[in-house]
């Protein structure tokens, strides 16, 4: 008997299927990820004048809200970890 | 109202001209006047898919050009009456037409058929713009692998920007035996991704490499993909069919023959 086959892996129409929700977030999205560095560090400047951040582990992604990702309007999330709101 | 329906994918091969063979036929069988037009310029293949490849005279170009007028160039199906290919060129290239001639012919042909099937060149250059300037609905079609439907993603994008009225899937090609292993996405996991509403399912069936080997469509026959195609068209036309279920009709011929091919 084939052990490998009991503890098997995910299986490739699961590979796939995740592959494809990563891969399409990125194409869906018209931006390179030179300007979306340029942005993340622009926005660390202007936040960093009023609190501490942790810029390092600071995450901006762009999605398009709507019907499952498939919507007009697109909207910029931030993610920024404040270490201390008082500078 | 005449309906301008545009069948593309972005990838190649993926089944296209197949499919505007048989939703074209479909519908012409259902009494329908129905027009295909090859916008592939340069690599010509509904014609043959058809059958038709013999009685070409003139093609897109000859009209684009003035070389010749629409109904010359218009050649009638050998099975029916109400059913007309517009072939492509063949020595020509994509840049020999331009979306605002393409519109001009289309409003052209609206005058005399119900339906106008594009058939588009893979791709997402000038040919695709050409086939979808004068659509105002779309049939997308995939298969279930990621890099077709990547591309399907993308060509759905420039659809929806362009304000199409109405965009619906087709999923090519799907193994039932795949899908039940778990080495294949399911339709609902392509539906899922792609977020558009579902039109058909047509299974992975020999059938349509013995049709096209022959130069006939496919449907209205009792292969797997023929029905499914039919059940494509009655959809087109607006009728609520529930999805056949494939994997039945499969599981049973398999024990049938099983019996035969034991030892």
């Amino acid at each position: 008997m084939d052990l490998g086959r009991i503890f098997r892996k995910k299986s490739s129409r699961e590979i796939a299927k995740d592959r494809l929700k990563i891969l399409l977030i990125s194409d869906r999205v018209n931006c390179s990820p030179e300007m979306m560095e340029m942005i993340k560090t622009d926005i660390a400047k202007v936040i960093s004048k009023y609190m501490k951040i942790d810029a390092q582990s600071m995450e901006i992604q762009i999605t398009k809200t709507g019907v499952k990702g498939r919507g007009k309007t697109q909207s910029l999330y931030a993610s920024i970890p404040i270490l201390d709101l008082n500078k | 109202m005449s309906e301008v329906i545009v069948v593309t994918s972005g990838k190649g091969g993926v089944g296209k001209t197949t499919t505007s063979a048989n939703v074209g036929t479909g519908l012409a069988a259902m009494g329908k006047k129905v027009v295909l037009i090859d916008t592939d310029i340069g690599l010509r293949n509904l014609d043959v898919v058809m059958g038709l490849e013999n009685r070409i005279v003139y093609n897109l170009v000859d009209v684009i050009e003035g070389k010749c007028r629409v109904k010359q160039a218009l050649i009638k199906d050998k099975r029916y009456q109400s059913l007309y290919l517009m072939p492509s060129a063949q020595t020509k290239d994509k840049s020999a037409v331009n979306p605002q001639q393409m519109v001009k012919m289309v409003q052209q042909l609206k005058e005399q058929f119900d339906y106008i099937i594009l058939d588009c060149p893979a791709g997402i250059e000038r040919g695709f713009q050409n086939a979808i300037a004068g659509a105002d609905r779309a049939l997308v079609v995939t298969t279930p692998e990621v890099s077709a439907i990547r591309d399907a993603d993308r060509i759905i994008g420039l659809l929806e920007a362009k304000e199409f009225k109405q965009i619906d899937l087709i999923i090519n090609r799907l193994r039932y035996d795949m899908v039940k292993r778990g080495e294949m996405m399911t339709a609902a996991d392509v539906v899922d991704i792609l977020s558009i509403p579902l039109i058909g399912i047509v299974p992975d069936d020999e059938n349509v490499v013995i049709a096209t080997n022959q130069g006939e469509p496919l449907v209205g026959g009792s292969t797997m993909a023929g029905r499914a195609y039919q059940n494509i068209c009655q959809r087109v036309l607006g009728e609520d069919i529930p999805f056949i279920d494939f994997e039945k009709t499969i599981s049973f011929w398999t024990r049938v023959t099983g019996i035969f091919h034991k030892n």
